[in-house]
């Protein structure tokens, strides 16, 4: 299956990688793929993750298709 | 319930307006109070000046996200309509950032879901501040 990955903000600039997409077997958490796109094995504090565009947490499951994104907290307003 | 994401300047008052003028035939005679928050950015920041910002979004997430926090806002209390503008881009001191206007028979529902909507957006919608400073480049860490 295919995921699409999007990294915001710092995160992005920190790791120079605003998106990418992975080929993975089913059973795939957002920790897996934080792990396969940046080698890094967690998550840094404070880093929030959306699948889908909706808040989620690092154990989810994800599906053929989903999209992934990684952020530090948000500061709009 | 329109969110409008904005990727140059915006006047917060001509937006009230405009929406308003929108709304006025459907609810006529129904609002009594309309609640309005604007945020603008500032020359200074906890300790240091600030020259230019420059606001990040998750496009598609920002849009569902403050869609979301409005509808909540309208199952608490008894709101007739809610307007919310942010800007993106490149910004600069006065810039207005962000409208939160919420129309309402009465005050007190007005002002708390106009509160409601504008702390949720703070720790929820996917917006980030990066500012320019004497010191170079910041990422703003925390919301206050």
């Amino acid at each position: 299956m295919t995921i699409t990955v999007k990294f915001f903000a710092r995160l992005r600039e920190e790791l120079n990688i605003d998106e990418t997409s992975i080929d993975a077997q089913a059973g795939l958490t957002a920790l897996h793929v934080w792990q396969k796109t940046t080698g890094q094995t967690s998550l840094p504090p404070q880093t929030l993750i959306a699948v889908n565009q909706e808040y989620a947490n690092e154990g989810v499951t994800l599906n053929d298709n989903d999209e992934v994104a990684f952020f530090p907290p948000v500061t709009g307003g | 319930m329109p969110v409008w994401i904005k990727t140059t300047h915006f006047d917060p008052f001509e937006s009230i307006q405009q929406y308003q003028t929108e709304i006025e035939n459907e609810k006529e005679g129904r609002y009594g109070a309309t609640a309005i928050f604007i945020g603008t950015m500032r020359d200074f920041n906890e300790d240091h000046r600030v020259s230019s910002m420059t606001l990040e979004h998750y496009p598609g997430m920002t849009e569902t996200a403050l869609e979301t926090i409005c509808n909540e806002a309208k199952q608490k209390w008894p709101v007739l309509d809610v307007l919310v503008v942010h800007r993106v881009g490149a910004i600069k001191p006065n810039d207005s950032i962000v409208l939160v206007a919420v129309w309402s028979a009465h005050r007190a529902a007005a002002y708390d879901a106009n509160r409601y909507v504008m702390e949720a957006l703070k720790s929820r919608a996917p917006f980030w501040k990066k500012e320019t400073t004497p010191n170079g480049n910041k990422w703003v860490s925390k919301n206050t």
